[in-house]
């Protein structure tokens, strides 16, 4: 398990195993954004939660632990398991307990985990989301770099950029009126020092998930196109040479590209004012020689030019 | 198969306060039960309870006694002095899990001073009725703690005021975890009742009965219905915990209602505290 942007390293192994999860749910004040604070919950003490990473047909044992400290009781809905609430109707956990249970990854793809405690809504929208890869048998293609982003949503009390303890404005929830749209759990998560890196030549691999709790992503790199694009999550590369893809709530999306020139690639949610006005923005920074063939700037300020 | 054995556990605790239930040593009596200051009077009224079963609008509850104030540290401390087997490590095990008044520093000490006024917690539902019966008194049932709780500070139902929902829904989301605050300092609600939403969570006599049958008496249902597998169980997952509800904007009562689901009588959770009625 890793923590976003970080992915786990492909498997390798070419055969089903018993794979044991264990995943602390976690309450705690965390950084939304610059002198912002709100009590999350988490798992794993991240938000998006750790990233999973098993193989078709493998067998997960999942431990649940809700922290002692916890306010509530929470629970585990895996959109990969088959099987009641996905887990959840198992997994109702108390503060200071523990519940496991079992499932067999039937079906290759990336999925979607979330808390699915009554109020759902409550407990997504405090950050009880992260991601699940079942890796096909046959494995994914080779890349240079992986990458997880999970675009999410905040409903504060206080207006975007309001210093201090924020806590849940259920009302904004109802409206579906966000505060904040983010990726990776707060404001400049994936900027300055926590930007994604990669070189020029590489070929990249994000995997994109939309914990909502309301809006789909018009998820877009400003600056690049999708070679690839594994719509929803699953295992078939269903286009190719894509500007901009859907991704529904409660879903996900696998896009590969490779980086031809050096420069700052930038992610958005293309439903431009959330990237513009509510923190949906990441970067990944391309570095390596300019490819002029591939890009040149001719003439204006970019080129050099007093023009 | 741990998943197995852990539900195995759930159906035996299932069993337990039945069979347990004549071997239960009956509480010393350590305040004299018509001392009743610490009490209110809660009028005869109606209710709309989350989850109604068909056809049922609203639950008639009779006139009751209510604490104004969940039971303290303080308190259940001098429960414990007296009635030794409900100190932590004297405790049967099936009447109370590991958890049991697990922050308190010791088996005879509740913390200091400033812990004594905070609500008792990490007490099971055992003991959280041994306690009330030691005081003349019993734990409230879910229809009588939902009527009391929905009234504000002016309404005895305000429960379908907007602002009052938004404002107790502010209050379950700013709690710290690991935090409790000394009881008696949230607003007082029109009966003189305080902390009723905000500061823990509280343990009913009918806990697991979400969709009871209604007819019965409002006595404790819990001896043929505690722990999992309930017909509350179903309804407390996922977006599904929505089908039924008798307002889906409701949020604290949502969060109320999956805390009880989450219990069984023997266990004991750091935000989990009660108060005592009275008929």
């Amino acid at each position: 398990m890793t923590v976003a942007p970080a992915v786990p390293a492909p498997i390798t192994r070419k055969h089903a195993t018993k794979v044991i999860v264990n995943l602390d749910v976690i309450e705690k004040p965390m950084r939304l954004a610059d002198g912002v604070e709100y009590t999350m919950w988490t798992f794993g003490g991240v938000v998006p939660g750790t990233f999973m990473r098993v193989r078709e047909g493998d067998v997960v044992e999942m431990h649940l632990k809700n922290a002692a400290n916890s306010t509530a009781p929470h629970n585990i809905d895996l959109h990969a398991v088959t099987g009641p609430g996905g887990g959840a109707k198992s997994s109702l956990t108390m503060p200071g307990q523990e519940t496991v249970f079992t499932f067999s990854a039937l079906n290759p793809g990336l999925y979607v985990y979330h808390c699915a405690t009554s109020p759902v809504p409550m407990h997504m929208a405090n950050g009880m989301y992260g991601m699940i890869l079942v890796e096909p048998k046959e494995g994914l293609a080779k890349v240079d770099r992986e990458y997880y982003v999970m675009q999410s949503e905040f409903y504060t009390t206080g207006a975007f950029g309001e210093k201090g303890l924020q806590s849940l404005d259920m009302q904004k929830g109802i409206d579906e009126n966000p505060t904040y749209v983010v990726f990776n759990g707060s404001v400049g998560a994936l900027t300055g020092t926590g930007a994604l890196q990669a070189k020029v030549g590489e070929r990249v691999r994000l995997f994109v998930g939309d914990a909502g709790p309301n809006l789909v992503s018009s998820f877009h790199v400003i600056g690049e196109v999708f070679d690839n694009v594994y719509q929803e999550g699953g295992t078939k590369a269903t286009q190719h040479n894509v500007q901009t893809t859907l991704i529904p709530s409660g879903g996900s999306a696998i896009v590969e590209f490779g980086v031809e020139t050096a420069g700052e690639l930038i992610l958005v949610d293309h439903s431009i004012f959330r990237a513009f006005n509510k923190g949906a923005l990441g970067v990944l920074n391309v570095t390596g020689p300019d490819n002029p063939k591939v890009f040149a700037a001719v003439k204006g300020l970019a080129a050099g030019g007093a023009h | 198969m741990r998943f197995r054995a852990s539900t195995a556990l759930v159906c035996l605790a299932t069993l337990v306060p039945v069979s347990m239930h004549a071997a239960v040593p009956r509480p010393v009596p350590t305040e004299r039960a018509t001392t009743r200051s610490d009490m209110v009077r809660i009028p005869a009224g109606t209710y709309r309870p989350l989850y109604a079963p068909p056809g049922v609008t609203s639950i008639h509850v009779r006139a009751f006694a209510l604490d104004r104030t969940p039971v303290t540290r303080s308190a259940f401390l001098r429960f414990v002095q007296a009635n030794p087997e409900w100190a932590r490590g004297s405790v049967r095990s099936p009447l109370a899990d590991a958890g049991y008044l697990a922050d308190w520093p010791s088996a005879v000490s509740a913390g200091v001073a400033a812990d004594l006024e905070r609500p008792v917690t990490g007490v099971s539902w055992h003991a959280a009725k041994a306690y009330c019966r030691s005081q003349g008194k019993r734990l409230p049932t879910i229809d009588e703690w939902e009527l009391a709780a929905a009234a504000s500070e002016t309404q005895r139902n305000a429960s379908g005021d907007p602002a009052f929902r938004r404002r107790l829904a502010a209050l379950y989301a700013r709690r710290k975890p690991g935090v409790l605050r000394a009881v008696g300092q949230t607003s007082t609600n029109l009966y003189g009742v305080r902390d009723l939403h905000g500061v823990v969570w509280e343990w009913t006599s009918d806990f697991n009965s979400t969709v009871a049958d209604h007819s019965h008496h409002a006595g404790e249902r819990v001896g043929h219905a505690v722990g999992r597998g309930s017909t509350a169980e179903r309804h407390l997952y996922c977006a599904s915990s929505a089908i039924g509800a008798t307002d889906p904007t409701d949020y604290p009562a949502f969060a109320r209602y999956a805390v009880r689901a989450g219990l069984n009588a023997r266990s004991t959770v750091s935000g989990v505290g009660f108060r005592c009625a009275a008929t």
